[in-house]
């Protein structure tokens, strides 16, 4: 960390003052690891906050289980027409709002695993979460997140924004000993006044306060090599179109860091909204709240494929949420808390189009304490996968502490 | 590495290393442990004792606070803040509460006259009839152009399609040019913030209507920054008439803090709303949250915990938020032949109960008293939820089965009282003692407060049944409040930050919402937390690059008068920047913080006061308290 500032200061800034790092410095800097390999491989996180139905999301239309426990909030079976499931493999489909995530199944960039999630037994949304996000279920005394833990140690200078969560707090995921900022869009992220900024720059650079000294000194680097990428005006590639919300624009910056090539290997947004124990679903079951929760989630994940284009060959996007909800629906044509989910994985190097997992049914005795989906992934193989094959650090023993029953699903071959 | 001084402590609180971790981080972090132990040991500079009891019990001192509490006496001050029913509120304050009608209305009263879309409709549909103030009836007079559109197009666009301009296709009873004259209409369209203001003022108020009805919406909204109180929220009232309540609101929750004289009972609503989180943008909550901050939190800050627990178990806006209104006995077959209306348990309430509002997590229930409890509170429900109607107990839908809840046999053939005797357990556990014990202590003292503190605090939660005033006396009274190790040990929360500027630079407030914006700039949109479980009371929660950036920017904005509704004069502080500095910050700025204030002063083109000020409000130091 220290050769990383001293680089900084040594170079671009004492050079050309704050504020002036050109473009082509950073991307030469950051787009090749300090001895010229090819660019970074990204890991992007996505958190479904509230737990998702997943049994609504990835529809299991062959087994008629699934319609006899939700009489009133199944999804159709798959028939080509709209408000109907979106045919898979024969067995699973898609929710009819997800359709847009179809072509990339098809293109087998987007793979999805099933029966996933943490074998922890709570049901307590801020517990699994917290779990979750740390990478050790059951463990509440983890100070940090998986993927911090999951960024390799560096060997040469990294960038100030290798880690970047989109939103104003730093998630539990990002949190820990390697540098990592918040922001809620890149055009925020700067002292309105730059001469203050000099001053404000200082005191947090100087300051002996232990928790504000370390994230100061973070946002006035990560400041820095925003600034470059400020001046240039963004429109997203190959005709795609993010939506409006707040999770459609968290992918747009990310897209933006990644094609600015400013040396960004993690990113994380979430996207809220899915506790769905009233009114999961309208007038038809595919209508209503989750059906307009997907569409955004869908579109956004979609058009987040469609601007990266060929640059989705160094990215891996990886979904994910608390637990899922109770096979069987409950009187408020809504689902309570449950136990295992869905992933979605969408990549270049992915071997997509395909469902992954073992489905464990629905049947009562195969039920998870007789009501939920029971779990047959855990989630930590799924993103030990990613972060070994995709990231390149092997070490799962640091990024997962206490699993060491890891077991590759071949989603990366 | 922000987080991790504080987890170093947090961590050594627990034996429990995990795999993975070095075995030289875990002997740093115990030796970080014994040393932040030793910090609560030791008693704090006498001279220090009322600044760290301002910074704990307000919204932070303003100027001149540490010398009238010191001339009141220390002791006494505190022993008011713990009685605010003896403090005379401030008459300034009270005053601007005023015009914030929704704030004093009941659920019913709000839908009426802020009503949400489903009852528009309903006027629309002749259910209802027309009010009769003409700036609602202009509202939903275009509200209903806007339903007619609507029916007239496809009906898979209706919901998410685009947004129909209510302006579309309406003509005003009278056009601008009948209302106003020429000079006045160009005043409007194109004057100075001075000129709107003026002509606002001047204006009589049935011409002042006239005008706000005849004006298409983006002129009108370009007067909501100039406009006073009355006024803004007359233009809410015709753009969208339910943001009246979220403005009230908010408008209140900033002015209590930065004005009250009540400080440490507007901490505790601050605490207590935050435990028993609701959420205002989940349906009908939008004009029950009044209520339920006016009847169940604010009565009972500093009352009995048992009172606390059951007035928000009893609140629509409780009742409405962890859907237990909808909640019915398993077996109850209300309408099986039409899906819609089917009903059953929802175990939502009774986890979130005991989980959050009681016992805590690690509180010692199962997934099987979730279940009890959820039939526990069976049949307690609303009357007609969606028009404002309040808690209603229905014994036909209430489980009168036998349920055992943590042990407790509840015996069959019980109704409304089942429940009670839930909140009779939950509220004598020794688990929520402990619970409520450290979440206060954690406000108040310290992330990690001393497990000595809290048993001290929990024994007296319950000996006393719960008394709150009592278990916060003890806080009060203990050497750990009053050590080394307590004192500025927490990062200002965003409200905590935006009002404590205000206060420090004794800013005139006339209009809160602006600054009600900025706390939600800076990670804490009030009132707006989705998750039951409130915002965090930790530092760490605070403290990463956005939020830091943010709360810069708003320094450096509120300073030099850039934040409407807010009026900041630095030059009351003396012209020597220091000087100013020094009275903000009441105590000696850290030596870095004032070495670069220094080099922004020596650098003449930073010298006024106004950027000094800026300065020191977006410091490390006074995002601490």
């Amino acid at each position: 960390m220290t050769s990383r500032r001293v680089f900084l200061k040594g170079s671009a800034v004492a050079m050309f003052g704050v504020g002036s790092i050109p473009s082509w410095l950073s991307r030469s800097v950051y787009a090749a690891d300090a001895d010229g390999k090819q660019r970074k491989k990204i890991l992007v996180a996505i958190f479904q906050r509230g737990a998702v139905d997943g049994l609504n999301v990835v529809i299991p239309f062959g087994e008629q289980r699934y319609y006899d426990l939700r009489p009133s909030i199944a999804i159709p079976k798959p028939d080509g027409t709209p408000n109907t499931a979106v045919d898979l493999d024969g067995f699973f489909g898609l929710h009819p709002s997800l359709t847009p995530l179809k072509p990339i199944f098809e293109a087998q960039h987007l793979a999805i695993v099933d029966a996933v999630g943490s074998p922890d037994p709570t049901r307590s949304h801020f517990d699994a979460q917290d779990y979750m996000e740390s990478g050790t279920p059951g463990y509440k005394a983890t100070s940090d997140g998986w993927l911090n833990r999951a960024l390799l140690k560096a060997t040469g200078p990294v960038s100030p924004v290798r880690a970047v969560s989109l939103g104003s707090n730093l998630p539990r995921t990002m949190r820990g000993h390697n540098d990592a900022v918040a922001m809620n869009s890149l055009n925020d992220f700067q002292v309105r006044d730059p001469k203050s900024a000099a001053t404000f720059e200082s005191m947090y650079d100087t300051s002996l306060d232990t928790v504000l000294h370390g994230t100061g000194k973070e946002t006035f680097s990560a400041v820095k090599i925003m600034q470059s990428i400020q001046k240039q005006t963004y429109t997203p590639a190959n005709g795609a179109k993010y939506p409006n919300g707040r999770f459609g624009q968290s992918l747009q910056q990310i897209a933006r860091l990644i094609k600015a090539d400013v040396g960004l290997e993690v990113a994380f947004a979430d996207i809220g909204g899915w506790d769905t124990h009233v009114n999961e679903v309208g007038q038809q079951p595919a209508l209503g709240q989750l059906a307009n929760n997907l569409n955004d989630f869908g579109q956004s994940l979609a058009a987040f494929y469609q601007d990266l284009g060929d640059r989705m060959q160094d990215v891996m996007v990886a979904t994910m949420s608390e637990f899922g909800r109770t096979a069987k629906e409950n009187g408020n044509r809504g689902t309570d808390h449950g136990h295992a989910n869905v992933m979605f994985v969408m990549g270049g190097d992915v071997k997509g189009g395909k469902v992954y997992g073992e489905w464990p049914g629905l049947a009562d005795e195969q039920l998870y304490e007789n009501r939920d989906l029971a779990l047959t992934t855990d989630f930590r193989d799924v993103l030990g996968e990613l972060v070994a094959k995709h990231l390149g650090n092997p070490n799962l023993k640091d990024v997962f502490p206490g699993y060491d029953k890891s077991k590759f699903r071949g989603l990366l071959g | 590495m922000k987080v991790r001084a504080l987890v170093a402590t947090s961590l050594a609180s627990f034996l429990l290393v995990l795999p993975g971790v070095s075995s030289t981080k875990s002997s740093k972090a115990s030796d970080d442990a014994k040393k932040q132990a030793k910090l609560f040991e030791k008693k704090l500079k006498k001279d220090d004792q009322i600044l760290h009891a301002l910074d704990r019990l307000t919204f932070g001192p303003r100027p001149g606070d540490v010398e009238r509490v010191k001339k009141m006496g220390l002791k006494k001050w505190i022993d008011q803040q713990l009685h605010p029913e003896s403090i005379k509120e401030n008459p300034d304050l009270e005053a601007k509460l005023q015009p914030l009608e929704s704030l004093r209305m009941t659920p019913m009263e709000t839908v009426q006259h802020y009503p949400p879309p489903q009852m528009i409709k309903a006027i629309a549909d002749g259910r209802q009839p027309m009010p009769d103030d003409p700036i609602l009836r202009a509202s939903i007079e275009r509200y209903m152009t806007r339903f007619k559109v609507k029916k007239g197009q496809d009906a898979a666009a209706g919901k998410n399609g685009a947004v129909v301009d209510p302006n579309a296709d309406m003509e005003p009873a009278k056009p601008l040019d009948q209302v106003l004259e020429p000079a006045e209409i160009q005043v409007v369209r194109t004057g100075t913030p001075d000129k709107k203001r003026e002509l606002l003022a001047s204006l009589p108020a049935d011409k002042l209507e006239d005008m706000l009805i005849a004006l298409p919406r983006p002129q009108r909204q370009q007067l909501f920054n100039f406009a006073p109180t009355d006024v803004r929220r007359k233009i809410l009232l015709l753009n969208a008439p339910q943001q009246v309540v979220a403005y009230d609101l908010l408008e209140s929750k900033l002015l209590r803090a930065t004005e009250s004289n009540r400080q440490l009972a507007e901490e505790l609503d601050d605490f207590w709303f935050n435990h028993f989180n609701v959420y205002y943008d989940k349906g009908s909550d939008r004009f029950l949250i009044p209520n339920y901050e006016r009847e169940a939190i604010r009565p009972n800050v500093l009352g009995k915990f048992r009172d606390l627990l059951e007035a928000t178990a009893k609140s629509p806006a409780m009742l409405f938020y962890l859907d237990n209104f909808q909640s019915v006995r398993p077996d109850i077959d209300v309408n099986a032949k039409n899906r819609k209306v089917k009903r059953g348990l929802n175990e939502n309430y009774g986890r979130e109960l005991m989980e959050l509002h009681t016992l805590g997590v690690n509180g010692g229930y199962t997934q099987q008293d979730v279940r009890e409890v959820a039939r526990c509170f069976t049949g307690w429900t609303l009357l007609e939820p969606r028009r404002g109607g309040g808690f209603f107990y229905n014994d036909r839908l209430h489980d009168k089965g036998e349920k055992t809840v943590l042990g407790h046999v509840i015996p069959a053939g019980g109704g409304m009282d089942d429940a009670e005797k839930v909140l009779d357990i939950l509220a004598t556990h020794p688990s929520t003692a402990h619970f409520i014990s450290r979440k206060l202590a954690q406000r108040f003292v310290a992330d990690n407060p001393p497990d000595a503190l809290v048993e001290k605090m929990a024994a007296k939660f319950l000996a006393s049944n719960g008394d709150i005033r009592e278990v916060m006396k003890v806080m009060l009274d203990s050497k750990e409040f009053w050590s080394e190790g307590a004192y500025r040990a927490k990062v200002k929360t965003p409200f905590e930050m935006v009002a404590s500027s205000v206060r420090a630079l004794d800013a005139e407030v006339t209009d809160a919402w602006a600054l009600a914006n900025q706390v939600g700039n800076l990670g804490e949109p009030l009132y707006r937390k989705q998750e039951p479980t409130g915002y965090s009371n930790l530092n760490a929660e605070w403290v990463n690059s956005a939020a830091l950036l943010s709360r810069m920017n708003f320094a450096l904005q509120l300073a030099r008068n850039g934040v409407p509704g807010v009026k900041v004069d630095v030059s009351q502080f003396g012209s020597d920047p220091m000087q100013v500095a020094k009275v903000l910050m009441f105590r000696s700025a850290s030596p870095q913080t004032r070495a670069a204030i220094e080099k922004a002063v020596a650098d003449q083109k930073q010298k006024t006061p106004a950027l000094v000020a800026g300065l020191v409000i977006g410091s490390p130091d006074f995002q601490r308290r």
